[in-house]
């Protein structure tokens, strides 16, 4: 041996030391691999992925509440949810629920709360009619005292900065610049200048009205009572400071409707602690309640309830899925097995023919295969036709077989059952024959050979097979929705309802999470015990 | 299972052996007999979903094809698309004679096809099955062409040898199969509403092509598995460069899994419903949710003649894809079993 010792690490033909020049092919051969997937990975992450991650944020989602009802939520905290809440909390609720009624977007909150709690949909329907009138009394007052209240002019001097009313005083053509508060009022009257924001942006955006040509909404008016009357502005010296003077001593005099005294005599739901416990309820901007409906729980101001018993569907239709699919799937093995069993111990030729057989239906399009089933099943269909000729069954009782839960297991073992044979045959082809040769000759009787030897090299196969059919089952929609009737349908079709019919977004989204959480433990299941690389098709 | 019954068999092994093929026998025809039995039946002279008394007694006048008729409406221009694919098929057939000096006929007969297809679905107002059946022709093969390009791309990068992350990365590839379609197809009802993609055909064709890639995956890959090295090894040996040889070397080799694969993913976005009721709108209705829609309101025959004839095109298909797998594996060599 001549090969001379090397001292140092090992050189590659080019001087530098091996190892590196290794390790430099390897992160190209790498960063060329990631290269070529890229493009798929982000088609992937944009196309599919970041719509299922939208669908699992709306299940949690709730800013509804707390962006309708910005200064009621606030004004909530501390609440004690044994008696109405004060004062206060209407008269933020007034504020709130005006710029919302004329935004429009009340009774999209009265639906949303609907979910919850039934009446408040209608109620709030009712409240967005008559929150105009609240602080009418006061407006009257105040004008009746100084015909200036009636004047826009003295409003947006008094509410507006000094730098907004330069810019729109004058004739102004539509809303005019984003109104802003001077920051004497601001600091003067907290509620009547939030409130009067409110107005006056709610104005400009949805009306394309300036607030120098608008009377503000009376709940401002009773703003300022408000305001007034705790004492807020005795020190105000800013622009229509005279005005402020005047009203001052005034509104002790002043008679009127509390806010909630207001609230109550629109309806008297608004003393119903209930409606508030609701509101307080999903106040935050996320929340739990989605997927609580979807187990038949409810959030209450007392923490987690069950639903009223008339309500509780959904645990029974999860549990209806669940074992439909069950059946369907042992179905499924009770038929696959012997085809699979027959197929792998026959000749290539015949076995062959006979595989198309399989693969026929598992290429023709699961509509057909449910029309079909549609009408062979009905009650003037071939099979009840067949049954009454033989005499089996009479004229006059013939069978229901559809829009039930037979059904539903019909027609979808017979749309999955190719998927239940296909991993078997796979499995079963590969069991060598000379064991169970072995066994027999060793004494076994034809039943011993099968059940012991035989038998237990195909539960692969079973496994395989069972988690795909079992997948594939409990997402399934389409067929259900056809020939289930309102027995045998899943809970897909409840998602689908919840999407297209009653609107409520966040439920289906809640409804899909875990129905979607039950797929990817099936799906690491065969990950683990089949690999996600060797699934075959055809 | 021996095949054959042996001549010494007991009385019990012969009711076994025969038991057991006939109830075989009983599960084949519970398999086929829902698919073939709608084909007598769409040929119906009666609005009626069984068979008529006249049909049991092989009478003329009970059949029609008048379902048929409802089913391909009466506008389009079939005969003018005929001509004009004729006429291309043959153009294109005598330049290959000149050009190569051989004959054949395999243009014209393409050209035809083709021809009464578009002539047919142009000029269309309204039809209830001839537009939605357009629609699917439109979206199916953009949605194909996308899945496949992508999805062969990754497949060959997926098997280098050194790949990172591959099983998270597998399972990201693979999850729109796997996940339900319900779920798939809320989601991308309340995303695809965010960006404005709802109700569009693109929309549409980017939902489809998603969900086909993961078919594509698993045939491509498939087919790389038994992919000899080597090969590609030898060609840059004798100077070419990486592109020549994938597509002088690689891509012939392939191509039988990524045909087949383009074929599963065309199947998916032919024959899906949920997510196209969901991401699409009334001007992307394709066959199977007419068919849907057909089933769930008022079910008319003209749904089993439709059916008949995507049964036709499911025979079509199957048989494509046996024969490239069958050639995919001669290629490779390995035995057809």
């Amino acid at each position: 041996m001549t090969d001379a010792i090397q001292d140092g690490p090992m050189l590659a033909a080019d001087g530098r030391p091996l190892k590196r020049s290794l390790a430099r092919a390897l992160r190209a051969q790498k960063m060329r691999a990631l290269m070529l997937i890229a493009p798929l990975l982000l088609f992937i992450l944009v196309t599919f992925i970041a719509p299922i991650v939208d669908m699992l944020f709306r299940s949690v989602e709730n800013q509804i509440v707390s962006e309708t009802l910005p200064r009621t939520v606030v004004a909530l905290e501390g609440w004690d949810p044994s008696a109405p809440p004060d004062d206060a909390v209407y008269a933020a609720l007034a504020y709130d629920f005006i710029a919302a009624a004329e935004r429009r977007e009340h009774t999209r909150l009265g639906s949303r709360l609907n979910y919850e709690t039934t009446g408040i949909s209608s109620l709030f329907r009712k409240t967005g009619r008559g929150v105009d009138d609240i602080g009418e009394d006061y407006a009257d007052q105040f004008i009746e005292l100084n015909e200036a209240w009636e004047d826009p002019a003295t409003w947006t001097a008094l509410m507006g900065s000094a730098d907004w009313n330069t810019a729109n005083s004058g004739d102004v053509d539509g809303a005019g610049t984003l109104f802003q508060l001077s920051v004497a009022a601001r600091e003067a009257f907290p509620e009547a200048s939030d409130a009067y924001r409110s107005f006056a942006r709610t104005i400009q955006a949805e009306d394309d009205d300036s607030p120098t040509a608008e009377e503000p909404w009376n709940p401002v008016y009773m703003a300022l009572y408000r305001d007034l009357s705790a004492g807020n502005g005795a020190s105000y010296d800013g622009p229509m400071a005279d005005l402020i003077a005047e009203a001052m001593p005034a509104v002790a005099s002043f008679e009127g409707m509390s806010p909630r005294e207001a609230f109550e005599d629109i309806d008297d739901d608004w003393l119903d602690l209930d409606v508030w416990g609701t509101i307080e309820a999903f106040s935050d901007p996320f929340t739990a309640g989605y997927f609580l409906s979807s187990v038949d729980l409810q959030l209450t101001p007392e923490g987690v309830t069950a639903q009223p018993e008339e309500q509780r569907i959904y645990l029974l239709l999860f549990w209806r899925t669940l074992f439909m699919s069950g059946v369907i799937t042992i179905s499924c093995i009770l038929l696959g097995y012997p085809i699979a069993f027959l197929l792998s111990n026959l000749p290539t030729r015949s076995s062959n023919l006979l595989l198309i057989l399989v693969l026929l239906p598992f290429w023709t399009s699961l509509l057909v295969r449910t029309s079909a089933w549609k009408v062979l099943l009905q009650q003037q269909g071939v099979i009840n036709d067949i049954l009454v000729w033989i005499g089996l069954v009479a004229d006059d009782s013939r069978l229901a077989l559809i829009n039930n839960q037979t059904g539903t297991i019909i027609a979808m073992t017979h749309i999955l059952l190719p998927f239940m044979i296909l991993p078997m045959f796979s499995v079963m082809k590969t069991i060598p024959p000379s064991y169970v040769r072995a066994a027999k000759s060793l004494g076994a009787t034809n039943f011993t050979a099968f059940r012991r030897v035989y038998f237990p090299q195909s539960i692969p196969g079973i496994g395989a097979g069972c988690i795909l059919v079992f997948i594939l089952a409990i997402g399934y929609y389409i067929t259900p929705e056809l020939v289930g009737g309102r027995t045998g349908t899943f809970i897909s079709n409840r998602i689908a309802y919840h999407i297209s019919s009653s609107l409520n977004w966040g439920l289906a989204a809640a409804l899909g999470s875990i129905l979607l959480a039950v797929v990817l433990v099936l799906y690491w299941l065969y990950d683990r015990i089949v690999g996600i690389d060797n699934v075959k098709l055809g | 299972m021996d095949t054959k019954l042996p001549p010494y068999a007991t009385t019990g092994q012969r009711i076994w052996f025969y038991g057991f093929r006939v109830i075989c026998g009983l599960i084949f025809f519970f398999l086929i007999a829902p698919i073939i039995i709608i084909i007598p039946l769409s040929f119906n002279a009666e609005d009626f979903f069984t068979f008529t008394p006249g049909m049991l007694a092989l009478d003329p006048e009970a059949y029609s094809l008048h379902h048929y008729q409802d089913f391909f409406g009466e506008d389009g221009y079939p005969w003018r698309g005929l001509m004009i694919g004729l006429g291309i098929g043959a153009a294109i057939s005598v330049v290959l004679k000149v050009w190569k000096g051989s004959t054949n006929l395999f243009p014209i007969l393409i050209g035809a096809i083709l021809g009464v297809i578009i002539g047919k679905l142009t000029g269309l107002e309204g039809e209830e099955w001839m537009t939605p059946l357009r629609n699917s022709l439109m979206i199916a093969p953009v949605a194909t062409l996308l899945s496949v390009s992508f999805g062969t791309l990754a497949a060959i990068g997926l098997s280098q040898t050194h790949v990172p992350f591959k099983g998270a990365i597998m399972a990201i590839l693979i999850s729109p199969m796997i996940v339900p379609l319900i779920i798939s197809a809320a989601g991308m009802y309340f995303f695809y509403s965010r960006i404005g993609l709802q109700g569009t055909f693109w929309g549409v064709v980017l939902a489809h092509a998603a969900l086909g890639i993961p078919f594509v995956i698993i045939t491509v890959t498939a087919t790389l598995v038994g992919f000899d090295r080597s090969l590609t090894r030898a060609a840059a040996n004798l100077g070419a460069n990486p592109v020549t040889t994938f597509f002088r070397i690689q891509m012939p080799l392939i191509l039988p899994g990524v045909i087949s694969g383009g074929l599963f993913a065309f199947i998916t976005s032919f024959d899906e419903v949920v997510v196209v009721i969901f991401v699409g709108s009334a001007g992307q209705q394709t066959l199977p949710w007419q068919m849907f829609t057909g089933l769930r309101e008022q079910i008319s025959p003209v749904i089993l003649a439709a059916a008949t004839i995507l049964v036709a095109i499911s025979i079509v298909l199957l048989a494509t894809v046996e024969m490239l797998r069958r050639r995919s594996e001669r290629l490779r060599g390995i035995a057809p079993h």
